[in-house]
């Protein structure tokens, strides 16, 4: 659908190039100026479904590939218990931390499926995260690394360190559960997951209280200077809604973008940490994003980010 | 017998008479022939040096009603408005040069002390009001403020006054023996520009456009979600007639990018969104126009999608033609003429620099692919004319169906000088002459140009200059 011979860039790059600008909007003469930011916004979805589409169709390829390995590890003698715990232990780690503010309860429904995202209809807000969101997801995501290790198989690694209703879902079986799902098994971390029809369902992950919220409720970005209106001071939010039953997280292929990772550590801290990092030298609010960061954190904002 | 009207005015022609007529129509060709014109360059004003001064930056262009002024307003908040010299009678083949006749500051930087944001003064448009006296008044506007100015002539004083001096120092009054009258006497062209009105406070965003009605007594004013409508003699009060604000902003999907009002209709008015779309409103239908008339909307050609599909198909600039019936909009590549009473396609479309299409990458990393173009329309709609980047401009003639591209440049600019036309090479092989896409210098834009309404005049603006260019009369 979009023709990208166009562009020697890939979408991350223009995601980062996205976010840098909305970002350099917040100090410029005059006031954010709503035009702008509304087409960067609409380029961000763009990218992201680009990103997501690319994905969705690696993982096709994939899930076949792992479908009929699955089926080979049936034939050996898997003890499906001990991949219970695991998944339990998982989640128990993740599931502490679920508690308390809003920035925490986003990565548990990143566990949530993404529903067809392509839906033009749409708006660009309820398709992109606020930087304060994947944020909060790579900050989440950064604790859980431990837990979800990094590996290059395509899985998602995130939402099934989450409270993963192990007991709904059958590790075993290709066969649909109660949500028709198909069941993938990651050879290398024992870490199952569940796709249906190439989409994580939403139902899949029975998170208390997240899974139920995530589709309406959509998290306010703290952008205060937006607020051009005083009235509109609470919902001016031109950098659109988190919605974190998109979330989904790619695998760990390595990002050549250092900007990406970059903006990691800026947003880690929340929309104030641009404030607070803007003296840091490391940090150039021009041009170049510089520092590079490792892999595993480069992994975990990948994981998190989601196709920004 | 038939009547035939152009550009000069109506002449009632006897039919057997008619071939000559059109012949001498075409010669004459007042406002038309992108083609059969030669455009020579005639003036340049502004800084000669490379190094632009932010605040010297022209942000708009405007010729008034009659064509004899021409406003400039820039980013520094000032206007300068510049007066055509009448006509010399030893050579009446040249028309006169565009002089200074005034230069005042309009709009002041601001500070939003309740929202912590700085007020640019950058002024965002120009527009004249018809001349009713021996003033000339303008709206100008920056990002919150509209202004209406006075421009008045003072070339008499009075002298002999009882009570004063010459200089102005009062004279005691029992030394005063003998009364007389004070009698104006000739003094030195004064012209005055004073602000007559403030219409302030009544946009929340930024103001991007401002329309004088043809009833003269209203103006329309737009910012990204709202059109005002005012009365030039009220300033505390404006009706809101559009408002395309969602309940929840994070639903947001347009903004309002452009808005005119219809140059003989007085409840009619038009404006146009960043979707690409223009919505011709009736203000007889509804207090309110938030529905309306028309929507002119053209379905995006699939096969052109592209991360950047929004923003290009964003419309920069709407005007009407001078007879009303077609309006003109600009998005990133294109221009496009609307017949007002088709709604489902333009009947006219030009491409502008269709040779960027493969850069949108770039473009939009360097921030150009934001650029706001304006275009315009010539003295009869014969002609539309729009800015691209490397000072070239862009003629397209609707009659004729041929464009040119021409420059605004340093180098063409001796007097009289007639403008060669430039051309792009868009790949391949570059012919001599041509220039390659790679080597347009992307910080030289042209984004205002003006037409004179009456004469092949135009003024283009460079980032800090402005060009006047003239056809060339034999």
């Amino acid at each position: 659908m979009i023709n990208t011979m166009e562009c020697a860039m890939d979408a991350q790059s223009l995601i980062s190039i996205s976010l840098r600008k909305i970002h350099n909007s917040r100090t410029q003469r005059g006031g954010i100026k709503l035009h702008k930011n509304l087409l960067v916004s609409y380029v961000l979805r763009n990218a992201k479904q680009f990103y997501m589409n690319e994905k969705y169709a690696e993982i096709y390829r994939m899930q076949q590939y792992e479908e009929v390995m699955t089926v080979c590890n049936e034939i050996q003698e898997l003890n499906p218990l001990d991949l219970a715990e695991d998944i339990a232990e998982a989640s128990g780690d993740c599931c502490s931390q679920g508690a308390g503010s809003p920035l925490l309860m986003e990565p548990a429904s990143v566990c949530c499926a993404l529903p067809a995202s392509n839906h033009s209809a749409h708006t660009p807000q309820q398709q992109l995260q606020a930087p304060a969101a994947c944020s909060a997801a790579a900050a989440l995501a950064l604790q859980n690394e431990e837990v979800c290790k990094e590996t290059n198989s395509v899985f998602f690694r995130s939402c099934c360190a989450e409270a993963y209703p192990v007991t709904d879902c059958d590790f075993s079986s290709l066969s649909a559960v109660h949500c028709n799902k198909t069941t993938v098994l990651d050879l290398d971390t024992h870490v199952v997951t569940t796709v249906e029809s190439g989409y994580l369902h939403q139902d899949c992950c029975a998170v208390p209280c997240q899974g139920a919220q995530a589709p309406a409720k959509k998290r306010k970005f703290d952008f205060g200077c937006y607020a051009t209106e005083s009235e509109e001071v609470p919902d001016f939010t031109p950098c659109k809604r988190a919605r974190f039953e998109d979330f989904y997280c790619p695998h760990s292929e390595q990002l050549d973008t250092s900007n990406i990772s970059n903006l990691i550590s800026i947003f880690g801290s929340g929309f104030t940490g641009l404030v607070s990092r803007q003296a840091d030298s490391e940090f150039s609010l021009n041009g170049q994003f510089c520092s590079k960061q490792t892999l595993a954190s480069l992994g975990a904002w990948t994981r998190a980010i989601v196709a920004f | 017998m038939l009547l035939v009207e152009d550009g000069l005015g109506i002449c009632v022609v006897h039919l057997s008479l008619s071939l000559s007529l059109s012949l001498s129509l075409s010669l004459s060709g007042a406002g038309g022939g992108g083609n059969d014109v030669q455009w020579c360059f005639s003036q340049v004003k502004g800084a000669i040096d490379d190094d632009v001064a932010e605040a010297d930056i022209i942000s708009t262009v405007e010729f008034n009603h009659s064509g004899e002024l021409l406003a400039t307003g820039d980013k520094g908040g000032r206007v300068v408005i510049f007066q055509q010299e009448p006509e010399n009678k030893s050579q009446p083949q040249c028309r006169g040069e565009y002089n200074v006749y005034s230069t005042f500051q309009s709009h002041e930087p601001e500070f939003d002390y309740l929202k912590s944001l700085e007020i640019e003064e950058k002024i965002n448009k120009i527009r004249w009001l018809p001349q009713k006296n021996a003033a000339q008044f303008l709206l100008s506007t920056n990002d919150k403020t509209i202004k209406l100015w006075k421009i008045s002539e003072r070339d008499k004083r009075p002298e002999g006054y009882n009570l004063k001096e010459e200089d102005g120092r009062y004279r005691d009054p029992t030394t005063v023996t003998t009364l007389r009258v004070p009698v104006f006497r000739p003094m030195d062209l004064m012209v005055e520009a004073s602000p007559r009105r403030v219409f302030a406070n009544a946009h929340t965003y930024h103001i991007n456009s401002i329309s004088v009605n043809s009833d003269y007594e209203t103006y329309l004013s737009a910012d990204d979600l709202r059109v005002n409508l005012w009365h030039l003699e009220i300033t505390d009060r404006s009706f809101n007639i559009v408002d395309i604000k969602p309940a929840n902003m994070e639903e947001l999907t347009e903004v309002i990018t452009a808005t005119e009002f219809h140059p003989n209709q007085c409840n009619t008015f038009v404006y146009s969104s960043s979707k690409g779309t223009i919505r011709l409103c009736d203000m007889r239908e509804s207090a309110l126009c938030d529905k309306h008339s028309k929507l002119f909307e053209e379905p995006e050609d699939p096969s052109n999608r592209s991360f950047f599909s929004e923003i290009i198909s964003s419309i920069s600039d709407v005007k009407f033609s001078h007879n009303g019936r077609y309006m003109m909009t600009r998005d990133y590549l294109s221009v496009k003429i609307w017949d007002l009473n088709m709604e489902s396609r333009p009947v006219e479309t030009y491409q502008v620099h269709e040779y960027l299409r493969s850069k949108l990458c770039s473009l939009y990393e360097n921030d150009c692919i934001f650029d706001k173009f304006e275009c315009c329309w010539n003295g009869n709609d014969s002609v539309v004319m729009t800015g691209s980047y490397n000072n070239f401009f862009r003629m397209f003639d609707r009659g004729q169906k041929k464009d040119v591209t021409l420059e605004a440049s340093r180098e063409s600019s001796k007097p009289r000088a007639v403008l060669k036309p430039r051309k792009v090479s868009a790949g391949g092989k570059r012919k001599k002459d041509e220039i390659s896409v790679d080597s347009l210098d992307f910080n030289k834009k042209i984004l205002h140009t003006a037409w004179h309404p009456q004469e092949n005049i135009i003024a283009v603006a460079t980032t800090n200059n402005l060009y006047i260019f003239q056809d060339k009369l034999n």
